[in-house]
């Protein structure tokens, strides 16, 4: 069995890989510093303390204390000058006049600005003696699945199979060829599918570690988790690996030095990092460009990878995604071994 | 290439000898069914090159080391070996090729960490690990030093003393006089010479080669007349005489030089070799460093 080529060309794979530092951090260890970088950025605590200011004038040291005193906002007196300058940079949300009527100026297109008149006016109504007709409670939820990290993690997932899945197999490929090692290869009674099998085989017990790894540490760091069956991610994560080394196989089919074929990968990668929604969602782009956007096989891995993940999605909701996933890997895979330079 | 007709028998070393850029690897990776001839027959091992299953039977039967292939760097030796004896019905063990090229204490070093003459050595062994009948060397000792190119040639000849054929190329006359027996001299795609080293060495006439040179840079008249000169060659900056008796020649041609009134700055003799017959043959060195 040990002795199998298909073994031992997936072993070699395997060898030169885990041999390789570099190659090991930009596959395992960089989406996870990315996710934690992200997550830490994009974490929602909700709007902090509203900082509102009061113009001086008589009261006006009363009327600071009072809107000091309530949680969501910090008030300080400030001269005419100066609170007419800060209202302008944005420092303060809303500027209060004392007097008779209170007079609150602030720019109403800004969100900050019409929540501090809310919670202004809130607290200082309650001040002056208001009394609320209907009793109300306040419940506190935090809707899993709803935050940033959550629509981050899986766009993560689905960049780093496409990234490992180029790189990996397109990378060797190209080395292979420009070390003529290929071509000593086609000097022995190898097969050519097992060359090619050896690469996918690889590929996919990596995968395992490479998915263990990012969804593990969404789950532990950021409480992550995943709504739907398990064996369906997996199942989408190993077509979608599959996909890509196609994809990978077909941008190294020709390429002799490890130079052009970088470009490519590159040419390859870079649109669908950013058109995929990957790191924000694909909705913000115009929509005659939807109907391309999904085309992409990383959009249409991302949003299976979503789909299950978040909203816990069953197999029967996600065949048009799938569909485009595989037929992306499976054009990939017949036309490059049409056009492959095995020397 | 141009009207190549050789043929290499079984438990035969043959070399392509040649310059670089004479075609010697175009000629071997034809015979090793790598590159497509542009016409012409080609049979290896009683048949032609063909695709598929037949293909893959005969490339079972050879050994092949490639001029430019770089084996993967972050893979060990036994694990190099053991990937290419994986593709071979019948092959060596790691153990036992490892044994053959002497890289015993070698086994668990990656490659990356191998000399020059190991990293040659672990590429013929992965050619001898499929137990070959016939294989092919792409100059197998081009670059290494002499220890190095020494040990690649007791393998070589270990290989052939044990019944089997060779084929390998070498721009290297020595090497191609102590292992092959036969050689073909190639030059600008042409086979000019083929025989077996002491043929082709008899085939100047004369086994002796005398060489001198004159302080003022000339060249002296009579040479052709001096007893036993059966050929003259001026050179760039020595003038070769082809003789059968050193004896009689070289006392004769100090009495033209004196009579001529001028003076020697340098006289060697040497055993004619390939060198000398490809220079012979086509006016240049075989190898212009």
């Amino acid at each position: 069995m040990n002795e199998h080529p298909l073994v031992q060309l997936t072993l070699a794979r395997m060898r030169e890989f885990y041999r390789e530092p570099e190659a090991i951090f930009w596959v395992f260890g960089f989406p996870i510093v990315l996710a934690f970088a992200l997550g830490l950025a994009f974490r929602n605590s909700g709007p902090g303390e509203l900082n509102v200011g009061v113009a001086s004038g008589p009261g006006d040291s009363a009327l600071a204390a009072t809107l000091d005193a309530t949680p969501q906002l910090g008030a300080v007196v400030l001269d005419s000058a100066a609170a007419r300058l800060r209202l302008r940079t944005g420092r303060i949300a809303l500027l209060v006049v004392p007097g008779d009527p209170i007079v609150y100026r602030y720019d109403s297109t800004r969100t900050e600005s019409r929540l501090a008149r809310l919670e202004v006016d809130d607290a200082l109504q309650r001040a002056r003696g208001r009394s609320d007709p209907a009793a109300v409670r306040d419940e506190r939820i935090v809707e899993a699945g709803s935050r940033y990290i959550d629509f981050l993690i899986p766009g993560l997932l689905g960049m780093n199979l496409l990234g490992s899945g180029i790189w990996g197999v397109g990378f060797s490929v190209v080395q292979a060829r420009q070390k003529k090692l290929l071509k000593r290869f086609m000097a022995t009674p190898m097969r050519r599918s097992h060359y090619l099998l050896g690469f996918i085989l690889s590929r996919l017990i990596f995968l395992f570690v490479e998915v263990v790894a990012l969804v593990g540490f969404g789950r532990l760091m950021f409480g992550v988790g995943i709504r739907g069956s398990v064996l369906l991610l997996a199942g989408i994560t190993i077509l979608g690996a599959l996909s890509f080394a196609g994809l990978g196989l077909l941008v190294a089919s020709r390429a002799r030095t490890i130079e052009g074929v970088s470009g490519l990968m590159n040419l390859v990668m870079l649109p669908m990092w950013i058109l995929s929604g990957t790191f924000f969602s694909y909705a913000r782009f115009p929509d005659a460009m939807i109907p391309f956007v999904k085309a992409l096989p990383l959009t249409a891995l991302n949003d299976a990878l979503r789909a299950v993940m978040i909203d816990g999605a069953a197999l029967t909701s996600l065949g048009a995604p799938l569909a485009v996933v595989a037929a992306w890997g499976a054009v990939s895979f017949v036309v490059a071994l049409k056009i492959f330079r095995w020397r | 290439m141009a009207g190549l007709d050789l043929t290499v028998a079984a438990g035969e070393c043959f070399g392509l000898l040649g310059p670089n850029g004479a075609g010697k690897t175009t000629t071997i990776e034809i015979l090793e069914g790598l590159t497509p001839p542009d016409g012409g027959d080609v049979e290896v091992l009683g048949g032609p090159w063909r695709e598929g299953p037949a293909n893959r039977a005969l490339r079972e039967r050879l050994g092949v080391q490639l001029q430019e292939t770089q084996l993967a760097d972050k893979l060990t030796v036994a694990e190099t070996l053991a990937l290419f004896r994986s593709f071979y019905r019948r092959s060596h063990s790691v153990d036992e090729v490892l044994a053959l090229v002497e890289l015993e204490e070698k086994r668990n070093a990656r490659v990356v960490t191998l000399s020059g003459g190991q990293k040659q050595r672990l590429s013929v062994a992965c050619a001898l690990v499929s137990r070959p009948e016939l294989l092919f060397l792409d100059e197998p000792t081009t670059g290494l030093d002499p220890q190095s190119r020494r040990q690649l040639w007791e393998i070589i000849r270990r290989f052939k003393d044990a019944g089997g054929t060779v084929l390998l190329t070498t721009h290297y006359m020595e090497e191609a006089e102590r292992l092959c027996d036969r050689v073909a001299i190639m030059d600008h795609g042409k086979v000019i010479a083929l025989g077996s080293p002491e043929e082709l060495i008899a085939s100047l006439g004369a086994d002796q080669i005398v060489e001198f040179a004159l302080s003022d840079g000339t060249t002296p008249a009579g040479l052709d007349a001096l007893p036993g000169v059966k050929a003259v060659r001026p050179g760039p900056d020595r003038i070769a005489l082809t003789v059968a008796q050193v004896h009689r020649t070289v006392p004769a041609l100090l009495g033209l030089i004196e009579r001529q009134g001028a003076e020697l700055s340098l006289l060697a003799t040497h055993q004619a070799t390939l060198d000398d017959v490809f220079v012979a043959l086509t006016g240049r060195q075989l190898r212009d460093e």
